[in-house]
Order: C-alpha cells, then structure tokens, then sequence
C-alpha cells in the first residue's frame, strides 16, 4: 500500500468586513478592528437591529458591472477570493481532470431570490431574470469557480448552515487524501444580509441588538454578549496533494493534516450544552491527524458572541483538551469579522493558516468582563506569540442542525 | 406609428451593451447575437425582455429563436410596431 497522501495549503485568498484580499484582513485582525456599521439601506429601520458587518470592499469595485449582473453577490465573492488565491498559488499548471472546486454556503442566493420575488410581484412573471435559478442555487458559487478555473474533478457545496465553510475544506481535503484530485479550490462564501434573515435571526433573538455600538456588539465571552452580528464575504483556500507542491516548487504555507465531524442529534438549532458532539469531534480531528492535544497550540472558535454557544463551546473544548487547553490560545475572530454563516469556517481557515505561518494568534475583542464560566486560555484585546517549532491549530465550527467540524492545521518544515 | 430600423437600432445597441457589455460601437445590422456578441440563450431572454418594454412590441417566444442577427430582430420589431 502506498503512502498516505498528504495536504498542503498554497493559497490563500479573502474579502471580508476588515479587508479586501487576505493579507489586509489579517493586517486588520491583528490589530483589533471591528467591520461592524449601522447599515444605511431603508429596509434596516424596519428591523429590530439596524446593523452588520458588509464587506470592505464592495464587489463593484473590483470586478466589471456586465459580469456582476449575472451574479448573486455570493457568487461575486467567491470568484473574487479564488482569483486571489490562485493568484497566490501562483496560478498553477493543473491536469484539469485533478482540479475539483468546494466552495460551500449557508443559505446561498437568498438576496437574488427576495429581490426577483419583488421583481415577481411588481411585473410580472416575463421580467423575471433568466438568470435567477443559476443566481440563487447554493451551489452557484462553486459552478461559477469551477467554470472558471474549468475544473473537472469535481465541483461540490456542502451545506451545514455556519459549519458549511468548514465542512468544505474538509470535503476537499478528503478529496485530495482519496486520489481524486490534487488540487482543489475550497472555501466558502455568504451574502445574507438582506431584511428577511436578518428578521429572522432576530426572530430566534440569535442577533445582538447592540445599536448604538455597532463596532462594540460582537462579544464573544463576554458577560454582556447579547447575540452575533450578522457578516458577509467569504475565504478560499488552494489545497493541494503534497508532492504536486513540491515537484512544482510551490510556497507551502502548512499541512491540512485531519479532521473530524460529529452531529449532535439534539435540537435544530441550540446547541448541546454537554458538547458532546463537539468533544467527540475534536477527538476525531486529532486521532485522523495523529497528534496528541499537546500538539495543539491555538485553536480558532466557533464562538459568535451568543449567550448559550460560547459557553457550550468552552466547555467542550475544555473537556476534551483537558490540561492540555491551558496552552491552547483561544481566538474568537467574529468579535471583528461578524458571523459570516457559510463563509466563517473558511475566513477562520485562512486565518489560522496565516496564524502558523506569523506564529501569531489574533486577538478577541471587546471583552469588557470575563465570563467566569469560560475557563479555556482566551488571547484578549491584542495579537499573542505562538512558539516556534512544529505546531498545530484547530478551526472549530458549527451550524443550526447541529453539525460539528473540527479541522487540524499543521506546520510543515 | 411605426419605427423606423435607425430608431430601433440605436435602442438595440443600447440593450446589447446594457446585458453583454458589447461597446454599441462595435453592434452592426450583419452581428450575429451567439457568435459575435456573446449573447447566450439566457442573455437574449434579457435582451427580448427589455426590446418589448422599450419598444411596446411582443415577441413570441417561438419567434425568439428565428432572431440569429441584430437586423432579424430590428426587422421584426420595426413590423410588430406598424
């Protein structure tokens, strides 16, 4: 039997509330900024919370208007972090049969589908765009990438509502592991922030209603936090079979080496407050890894500032990395980026592929106090040093329904 | 009243650009709309939309695929209009 093939990461690419491309998004996670705003459309006044974290960069000003028109504002993100993360694997010559694409998304078009509702109601049936199916399918994003990139190993959207991202590049790290592709482009994007999921998030109390501070809202284990703030944007990563890399001389930035998925089976939408479930797949993504615990050395949370799930979340991790998460330094970067559902497994990917690459751990903002109840090492208010030498990261990420993917990031020498 | 094929045009270029980006410069009566424009089965579901609202015609769609070039469409829009 042959070797186990092995996963690298080598590109990276981003647009999200703090930044443009990846490397301004972790220049403004670093230092501590919020993309939280008071949104300015006449819809915000007619819902309970008036706020969100859109994009740093609109789509507008980085791709042409005739290309855009044919797009869901999901889908414009996720060919404007491939571009950039192609770009940055140095636009690889690829067999375009071992070129896959998984790009996930929460909810998918859902502004396309509101909008051409509208567009419905006011004209009539003959105005509505040809393009409103190809727009509003989930798996859009990821047919677009893959049309444009001409993959033809596979193109592919997990949907697990805010584990989605995550369960993306899982699915194409399994890909490249099984041999049915050696590079795949995978991430995920969301673009949600529209009137109707806003309302209904708010609906659920899901949301935090902290408008006079928009930039201040998201809190995540902090005793005031009240709710998540709504982001929107997306990440991708260029996963790629290990010797592929080298035999190319790519920039390897470090090893996607296990993962591990578990469902809670409890409730649609709060999470288990024992964490079993999330316990069982960190147990999983560390035994798929072949590390130990003490290996671990920083982890990136779900945590999205709701009263119940950061506390759920804690608790589990500190079950199942035991006195080995006294050296786990925990992020919860939606404190800056805002929840971005679909996209926030892959933002948080790329952020902890740029964590082990600066050996720095981005910083949670705006805890003001402590929740005592949450007893994992959390890197408050500025970025921490993490050591040098072989270490391993962890992307936590989970969604209504109750899915849970825990992904292993490794250094590679 | 009727159009005439000048009024038409000018509109058509207009549409063509609006939905392809295709600089109106460059749209002539012989442009075929697949080939030379870039105007795909979807696209030109866009474009016969937008000539009926602007034009006050219908077009059917059975008659949508018989429009290969710019001057099949003028030409018909400019008799729907009589």
């Amino acid at each position: 039997m042959s070797a186990q093939r092995r996963v690298v990461v080598t590109g990276l690419g981003a647009t999200t509330p703090i930044g443009g491309d990846a490397s301004s998004t972790w220049a403004a996670l670093l230092a501590g900024k919020s993309g939280a705003r008071t949104l300015t459309e006449d819809w915000a006044n007619t819902i309970p919370v008036n706020f969100a974290a859109r994009v740093a960069v609109d789509p507008s000003e980085v791709m042409e208007r005739v290309e855009l028109r044919k797009l869901d504002r999901s889908e414009a993100f996720a060919l404007i972090a491939s571009r950039e993360a192609w770009k940055d694997a140095g636009s690889p010559e690829v067999d375009n049969e071992r070129l896959g694409v998984v790009i996930a998304s929460g909810i998918g078009g859902v502004t396309t589908l509101l909008d051409q509702y509208d567009v419905l109601k006011e004209k009539g049936a003959r105005s509505v765009s040809p393009y409103t199916v190809p727009m509003l399918m989930p798996n859009g994003p990821a047919a677009h990438v893959g049309l444009e990139f001409k993959a033809r190993a596979g193109v592919h959207t997990p949907v697990s509502a805010c584990a989605s991202g995550a369960e993306a590049i899982g699915y194409a790290f399994e890909m490249i592991r099984n041999n049915r592709a050696d590079v795949i482009i995978s991430g995920g994007v969301e673009a949600a922030i529209h009137a109707l999921p806003m309302a209904g998030f708010a609906a659920m109390k899901a949301l935090s209603t902290r408008s006079d501070a928009p930039e201040r809202a998201s809190r995540p284990y902090d005793l005031d936090r009240d709710g998540f703030v709504l982001g929107e944007g997306g990440g991708v990563l260029i996963l790629e079979e290990y010797e592929h890399a080298k035999a190319r001389g790519a920039k390897i930035y470090c090893e996607i080496a296990g993962q591990g998925l578990t469902s809670d089976g409890f409730h649609i939408a709060a999470p288990d407050p024992d964490g079993s479930g999330v316990q069982r797949a960190i147990k999983f993504a560390l035994a798929d890894a072949g590390i130990s615990t003490k290996d671990v050395v920083h982890l990136n949370a779900h945590a999205t500032s709701t009263p119940a799930g950061d506390v759920a979340e804690a608790n589990a991790l500190r079950l199942a990395l035991g006195a080995a998460a006294d050296h786990v330094a925990v992020s919860a970067t939606k404190s800056m980026t805002g929840h971005l559902l679909g996209g926030a497994g892959a933002i948080e990917s790329v952020f902890l592929v740029k964590a082990i690459q600066d050996r720095m751990a981005p910083p949670t903002i705006n805890i003001e106090n402590l929740d005592p109840a949450v007893t994992v090492d959390v890197v408050r208010d500025k970025p921490r040093a993490l050591p040098s030498g072989d270490i391993a990261a962890l992307n936590d990420s989970f969604g209504f329904g109750g899915h849970n993917v825990v992904l292993v990031f490794k250094s590679v020498n | 009243m009727a159009l005439t094929q000048a009024d038409v045009l000018a509109g058509l270029k207009e549409i063509v650009e609006e939905v392809a980006g295709i600089p109106a410069a460059s749209i002539e009566l012989d442009k075929n709309f697949s080939d030379d424009l870039e105007v795909d089965s979807l696209s030109m579901v866009e474009v016969v939309v937008a000539s009926e609202e602007r034009f006050g015609v219908k077009i059917p769609d059975d008659q949508v695929t018989e429009l290969k070039t710019v001057g099949d469409a003028v030409d018909f829009i400019v008799k729907a209009s009589a």
